[in-house]
C-alpha cells in the first residue's frame, strides 16, 4: 500500500553480524550463494555467535517500520548495523542509495549530525546536563552558536509537551519525562531517519500507552521515516506500517499486521501472533476487494478503520461498505461477508488455541 | 542388569577425591619431617649458609644505578623544592583567620553548615594546641602530592581504559605501589633524592596514584552503554565523545579517586616523617612519642586525627550529594558565592599583612606548652595502673601470642606456663584433634577435616617450629587447588625467595603476627558486625567510631598502645587491630542486612530461632561479603606491619625499617617485596576461593 507509492529510504541487504573469535573468516569468499540457515549452524557449531543472519528489507520514506522480537533475538543488534554503532560483519546498507558501510569515520559522524536520530530504551541522558542542554547538545557538538541551540531546543521541549521543565536535571523526572527528553534529542537536529530502540519498554504500561499515542501524534507532523524496535507485539501492531518478525537473528517474516496475522509465515509467528484480535488489527482497507464494476454500496469508511469499528454498523443490517483506496486507484468494495469469514477465524482460533 | 547398579555404591564409598591425594603426601611429609626434627635441624631453620646474598646484589646494581642517574634525579629534586617551598611559605603567609574564612566557605558547599561548623572547631583546636605551623607544613606537602597524584593518576587510569590489554601489568603495578610499604622504597628514592622532604612528597605521590588509577578505570568502565551510543549518535568526534560524554558522566567516580587520593597522600606525608627535615605535624607524634611526651603526642595525634576527618569529609562532600538532597546551606552557598568568600578571605589576608607583615598572629603559648602536667599525670596514670596493663599484656602475650610462636609444645613448660604437659595430656590433645577432624569430616567433608587438622599441628607446633618445607608445599598446594597452577607457583615462588635471602624467621614472626591479629579482629569485629546488624542503635553508635578509625592516618594508632603497653610484640598487635578491625564489623553488618530478605522470611516461617536463622540462613549466605571483609583486614594488618615495627617487632615490618636506619636500599626491597607478595597471595586466594563459590552456587 505505502512501498509502491514512495521513494525506499533505507534498503538493509544481507546482513549479517557475528561475535566470535575470527568472524571475518567466513565472509571472505566472494561470489558464492552460501545458504543462510546452514552457515548460520556452521557458525554455531564453530563457537561463533550470529547475532543477525542474513537480514534484508526495505524501508519507504515517512514508513513506521517496527522490528519486533524477543530478548536476544538480535532486533537491537541490528538497529546498532543500521547506524553502525555496531559494524556489521557482511552486507550492504543503503541510505538514499549510498552504502552506508562504506563511508568513512568522518563522513559517518557528518552522517550522525544531520541524518539520524536515535531514541535508546533507558533513555541515554548525559547525568550532568539540564533537560535543556541535553536537548541541545547534539547541536553543540557540531559547534553551533549558543543563541541558535538554545532556541532550537526549546522548541524541541515545546513539541514533546516538556515546557517548564528546562532546567531540570534528568534524575529529577520520571521515566515518561525522560524519555520526552530523549526524543526530544534526537529530533533536536531535524534528522530524516529515525531509530527507537525499545523506546517505552522502561515504562509503566499507562505511561507506554500515552507515549505511543504521542509518538503516533508526532509521526502524523513530522513524516519521518522510522526503524522502530520493540518486543511488545501489542506496540508493535499498534504502530506499524509494517513489521518484520526476527528469531534467532533472522528475519522471519515481513508484512503489513493484517498479512502476519492473517498468513503466518512459520508455525513460530503463529503462536507468537496467536493473541492479537483480528478484528483489531485487520482493516477496511486489508480485506477490500475492487469494485470491478458492480454498484457502489452507500456506506463509506476509509481503508484504516479496523473491523471491530464497523461491527455495530454490521449488526444494523448494512451488508457493504466502499471503501476509497489510496492514489488515484477505483474505490473498493467490502461485504459484510468478508467480515463475517475474519470473525468466524477469529473463533476458530479462539477454540484450539 | 541391575547388577552393575548394586556394585556401585560400595565402589564410590571408598573413592578418593583426587584433590585429597597430594594433601595425604603432604601429611605423610610432615610426619617424616617432624620425627627428623632433632637429627637434621635445616628442616626447621633454614641454615645461614644457604642463603643468597640477593641484597648485597642489589645494593652492588643501585650504587652503580644511582651514582649514573643521580645527578638527573637531584634536578628534579631542586625543581619540585621550589613549589614546596612556595607552597609551604604561602601557607605560613595566610594568616589563620583567613584560612578559616575560606575553609569554613569550602565545608558549606561541601556538606553544610554541620561540616562547617566541625571545620571551624577542628582549625580552633589547632591553633590553640600550637600546632599550626606544623599543620600547615603538612597541608604544603598534601596541596603539593596530590594534584601530581591526580594528573598521573588520571592519565594511568585513561591508558588502562582505552588500552584493556594493558590492564594486568597496570594493576600488577598498581597491587606493588599500595602493598610494599613506603619505607622500602624511601631507601632508594632518599638515594636518589637526596635526604629532605621532597623523598616524602614523591613516596607520597607513589602511594597516592594507584586510588586514581582504579577510580578513573571504574568510572570510565561503568558509562552507561546507552550513553556512550547517544554521545556518537549525536555526531560526536573521538574527542568530543571523551571529553562531553564519557567524563562528566565519570565524575562522581572520579571524585571518589580524589577523596581517596587526598587520603593516601596525607597518609602518607605524615608517615613520610619519619625522614625528618620539614617540622611537620607527623614530626611532632613522632618526637613526642620517642621523648615519652604523651600529653603531646596526644594532642597533636588528635590534630592528624581531626584534619584526616575534616578533608575527607570536605573532599567526599564533592564526590557524593547527600541522599535527601542538598541542605539549605548547600544551596545557598552557589559558586558565586563561594567564589566571593575565598576571595574575601584572601583580600582580608592581604589586608593583614599590609598592616602587621611579620606578626604570626598565633597565640603565644599553646596548650603543648602547659602539658608538663598532663604528663606527669598519664605517666602517673600509667604507673599507678601498671598491674592492669601489664596483667592484660601478660595474659595475651602467654596465653595467646607465645603459644602461637612457640606451640604448645614449646609454651608448656615450667619457665613459661608452670606446668608441663605429661604424654598422657598429649595424647588427650592428639585424641581431641582427631575426633574434630573426624566431626569436620562427617559434616563438612574432607576439606574441612585438613584444615582442622593443620590448626592442630600448627598449634602444637607453633609457627616458628613448623617445617618450612612443609609450609610451603601446603600453602602451594592450598593455592594451586583454589586459584589454579599459576597460583600456586606463585606461591613457590615467593616463599621460596624469602627462603633464600634469609627472612624466613621474619615472614613467620609476620605471619604468626598477622594471623592472630586478622583472628582477633574477626572474632571481635565480626560480634559486633552482628550485633550492628540487628540493632538500629549499635549500628547508629559504631558508624561514627568506624569512619573515625578509617580516615585516621596509620600513624595515630601507636599511640594510645604505646601509651599504655610500652614497646613490645603486644603493642604492635593493639596497633594492627586498631586500624584492621573496621572492615569486619562493616562487612559482616552490610552482609547480613543485605541478605535477601524472601530467603530470611521463609527460613523464619518455618519455625527457626533467631539464632538458627543466624547460623544457617543469614551467615552463610553473607559469606562472599564476609570474606571480602576478611580480605580487607588482612591487608590492613600486613600494611599497619610495617609502621608497627616502629613500637619494636622481630616482622618483616622490622625488616624493612631497620634496612632504611641502615640505607640498606636491597634489604629493604627484598623485605618490602615480601610482604607485597604475602597481600596479593591473600588477596588472589580470597579472591578465587569467593569466585569458586560464587560459581559453584549458580
Amino acid at each position: 500500500m505505502y512501498t509502491a507509492a514512495r521513494p525506499i529510504k533505507l534498503a538493509c541487504r544481507n546482513v549479517w553480524k557475528v561475535y566470535g573469535r575470527r568472524p571475518d573468516y567466513y565472509f571472505d569468499s566472494r561470489g558464492y550463494v552460501i545458504d543462510p540457515d546452514a552457515l548460520a549452524e556452521r557458525l554455531r557449531a564453530e563457537a561463533h555467535l550470529p547475532a543477525v543472519v542474513d537480514a534484508s528489507f526495505e524501508v519507504a520514506t515517512g514508513e513506521i517500520f517496527v522490528i519486533m522480537g524477543l530478548s536476544g533475538s538480535g532486533k537491537s543488534t541490528l538497529v546498532r548495523c543500521l547506524s553502525r554503532l555496531v559494524e556489521p560483519s557482511a552486507g550492504e546498507i543503503l541510505l538514499d542509495g549510498r552504502n552506508l558501510l562504506a563511508a568513512s569515520g568522518k563522513e559517518l559522524i557528518e552522517l550522525r549530525r544531520h541524518a539520524m536520530g536515535m531514541v535508546f530504551q533507558n533513555f541515554g541522558l548525559l547525568p550532568h546536563l539540564s533537560v535543556l542542554d541535553n536537548v541541545a547538545f547534539p547541536l553543540k557538538i557540531q559547534g553551533k552558536p549558543a543563541k541558535e541551540r538554545e532556541a532550537r531546543a526549546r522548541e524541541m521541549i515545546a513539541l514533546v509537551g516538556l515546557e517548564g521543565r528546562e532546567a531540570s536535571f534528568p534524575h529529577q523526572l520520571s521515566g515518561g519525562q525522560q524519555q520526552r527528553v530523549g526524543i526530544a534529542r534526537s529530533l533536536a537536529v531535524g534528522p530524516e531517519l529515525w531509530f527507537l530502540d525499545e523506546p517505552f519498554s522502561a515504562l509503566d504500561p499507562l505511561i507506554r500507552k500515552q507515549m505511543q499515542d504521542e509518538f503516533l501524534r508526532l509521526q502524523r507532523m513530522l513524516k519521518k521515516t522510522i526503524i522502530f524496535i520493540t518486543h511488545d507485539i501489542a506496540e508493535a501492531f499498534r504502530l506499524a506500517d509494517r513489521l518484520a518478525i526476527m528469531r534467532a537473528g533472522k528475519i522471519v517474516q515481513i508484512g503489513r499486521p493484517a498479512d502476519i496475522v492473517l498468513n503466518p509465515a512459520d508455525d513460530y509467528v503463529a503462536q507468537f501472533t496467536e493473541d492479537m484480535p483480528l478484528l483489531r488489527v485487520i482493516t477496511a482497507g486489508d480485506i477490500a476487494t475492487p469494485a470491478n464494476g458492480t454498484a457502489l454500496p452507500e456506506r463509506s469508511v476509509a481503508a484504516d478503520t479496523s473491523l471491530e469499528a464497523l461491527i455495530p454498523q454490521l449488526a444494523s443490517g448494512v451488508s457493504a461498505f466502499t471503501v476509497p483506496v489510496a492514489g488515484d486507484g477505483p474505490p473498493a468494495v467490502l461485504s459484510a461477508g468478508a467480515v463475517l469469514a475474519v470473525l468466524e477465524r477469529e473463533q476458530a482460533r479462539r477454540k484450539s488455541s | 542388569m541391575t547388577a552393575p547398579a548394586a556394585i556401585a555404591p560400595p565402589a564410590q564409598r571408598f573413592a578418593i577425591a583426587p584433590a585429597l591425594v597430594p594433601w595425604c603426601a603432604l601429611a605423610v611429609l610432615t610426619a617424616f619431617c617432624l620425627l627428623l626434627k632433632t637429627e637434621l635441624p635445616w628442616l626447621v631453620n633454614f641454615p645461614k649458609e644457604w642463603t643468597l646474598p640477593l641484597a648485597s646484589y642489589i645494593n652492588a646494581v643501585t650504587d652503580v644505578v644511582v651514582s649514573v642517574i643521580q645527578p638527573g634525579f637531584r634536578g628534579l629534586s631542586a625543581l619540585l623544592d621550589a613549589p614546596m617551598r612556595g607552597a609551604r611559605l604561602a601557607l605560613a603567609w595566610l594568616p589563620w583567620p583567613a584560612v578559616m574564612l575560606a575553609v569554613t566557605a569550602l565545608a558549606l558547599k561541601s556538606s553544610g553548615e554541620r561540616l562547617a561548623i566541625f571545620a571551624l572547631a577542628t582549625l580552633a583546636y589547632i591553633l590553640l594546641a600550637g600546632y599550626w605551623p606544623q599543620s600547615m607544613n603538612t597541608l604544603a606537602l598534601v596541596l603539593l602530592a596530590v594534584p601530581i597524584s591526580i594528573v598521573l593518576g588520571f592519565l594511568l587510569g585513561v591508558l588502562g581504559y582505552a588500552r584493556p590489554r594493558w590492564r594486568p601489568v597496570l594493576n600488577g603495578a598498581l597491587d606493588l605501589m599500595q602493598t610494599v610499604p613506603a619505607f622500602a622504597y624511601l631507601i632508594p628514592l632518599l638515594l636518589l633524592f637526596g635526604f629532605g622532604p621532597v623523598v616524602g612528597l614523591i613516596a607520597s605521590a607513589v602511594y597516592a596514584t594507584p586510588p586514581m588509577v582504579r577510580n578513573t578505570m571504574l568510572g570510565l568502565d561503568r558509562v552507561p552503554a546507552t550513553i556512550s551510543e547517544a554521545g556518537l549518535m549525536s555526531g560526536c568526534t573521538r574527542r568530543q565523545q571523551f571529553w562531553q560524554v564519557e567524563v562528566p558522566t565519570a565524575a562522581p567516580q572520579l571524585l571518589v579517586g580524589f577523596n581517596q587520593t587526598t587520603m593516601a597522600a596525607l597518609s602518607m606525608v605524615i608517615v613520610a616523617a619519619i625522614i625528618g627535615g620539614f617540622e611537620d605535624i607527623g614530626w611532632e607524634v613522632l618526637s613526642s612519642m620517642r621523648k615519652a611526651e604523651f600529653g603531646q603526642s596526644i594532642l597533636s595525634g588528635l590534630v592528624i586525627a581531626l584534619l584526616a576527618i575534616l578533608i575527607d569529609r570536605l573532599t567526599i562532600g564533592f564526590a557524593k550529594a547527600p541522599e535527601t538532597g542538598p541542605t539549605r546551606a548547600m544551596r545557598w552557598m552557589t559558586p558565586r558565592r563561594l567564589a566571593l568568600s575565598l576571595a574575601t578571605a584572601l583580600a582580608l589576608a592581604v589586608v593583614i599583612r599590609l598592616a602587621a607583615p611579620d606578626a604570626t598572629l598565633l597565640p603565644e603559648t599553646g596548650l603543648r606548652m602547659q602539658m608538663g602536667a598532663v604528663n606527669q599525670w598519664l605517666l602517673g596514670l600509667v604507673r599507678d595502673y601498671a598491674w592492669s596493663f601489664n596483667g592484660v599484656r601478660n595474659a595475651v602475650l602467654y596465653c595467646l601470642l607465645l603459644p602461637m610462636r612457640v606451640g604448645i609444645s614449646g609454651a608448656a613448660t615450667p619457665a613459661m606456663w608452670g606446668f608441663s604437659l605429661p604424654p598422657s595430656a598429649l595424647a588427650v590433645y592428639v585424641g581431641l584433634v582427631a575426633a574434630l577432624a573426624a566431626l569436620a569430616l562427617r559434616r563438612f567433608g574432607w576439606r574441612a577435616a585438613v584444615a582442622v587438622l593443620a590448626a592442630g599441628l600448627v598449634l602444637y607446633t607453633g609457627f616458628l617450629d613448623l617445617p618450612w618445607p612443609v609450609f610451603i608445599l601446603a600453602v602451594a598446594l592450598l593455592a594451586g587447588q583454589v586459584g589454579g597452577p599459576r597460583l600456586g607457583l606463585f606461591a613457590m615462588a615467593g616463599f621460596g625467595l624469602i627462603l633464600v635471602n634469609g627472612l624466613w624467621p621474619q615472614l613467620v614472626q609476620s605471619l604468626y603476627l598477622c594471623t592472630l591479629a586478622v583472628l582477633l579482629c574477626l572474632l571481635v569485629g565480626g560480634a559486633l558486625g552482628v550485633w550492628a546488624a540487628h540493632s538500629e542503635r549499635v549500628s547508629r553508635a559504631l558508624k561514627p567510631i568506624c569512619d573515625a578509625l578509617q580516615t585516621m592516618p596509620q600513624f595515630v594508632f601507636l599511640i594510645p598502645a604505646l601509651m599504655f603497653f610500652k614497646v613490645g610484640e603486644f603493642t604492635a598487635l593493639i596497633a594492627i587491630m586498631l586500624y584492621a578491625i573496621v572492615p569486619p564489623i562493616r562487612y559482616v553488618e552490610h552482609g547480613l542486612r543485605h541478605v535477601r530478605a524472601d530467603v530470611v522470611e521463609a527460613v523464619e516461617q518455618m519455625g527457626a530461632t533467631p539464632l538458627q536463622t543466624l547460623l544457617q540462613a543469614k551467615l552463610p549466605l553473607a559469606l562472599p561479603v564476609v570474606m571480602l571483609g576478611l580480605n580487607q583486614t588482612i591487608m590492613a594488618a600486613l600494611s599497619m606491619l610495617a609502621i608497627a615495627a616502629l613500637v619494636g617487632t622481630r616482622d618483616l615490618g622490622q625488616a624493612v625499617y631497620v634496612a632504611l636506619g641502615k640505607a640498606d636500599a636491597g634489604m629493604g626491597l627484598i623485605a618490602g617485596l615480601s610482604i607485597a607478595f604475602l597481600a596479593i597471595l591473600a588477596d588472589r586466594l580470597i579472591q578465587s576461593a569467593v569466585a569458586r563459590s560464587a560459581a559453584a552456587s549458580s
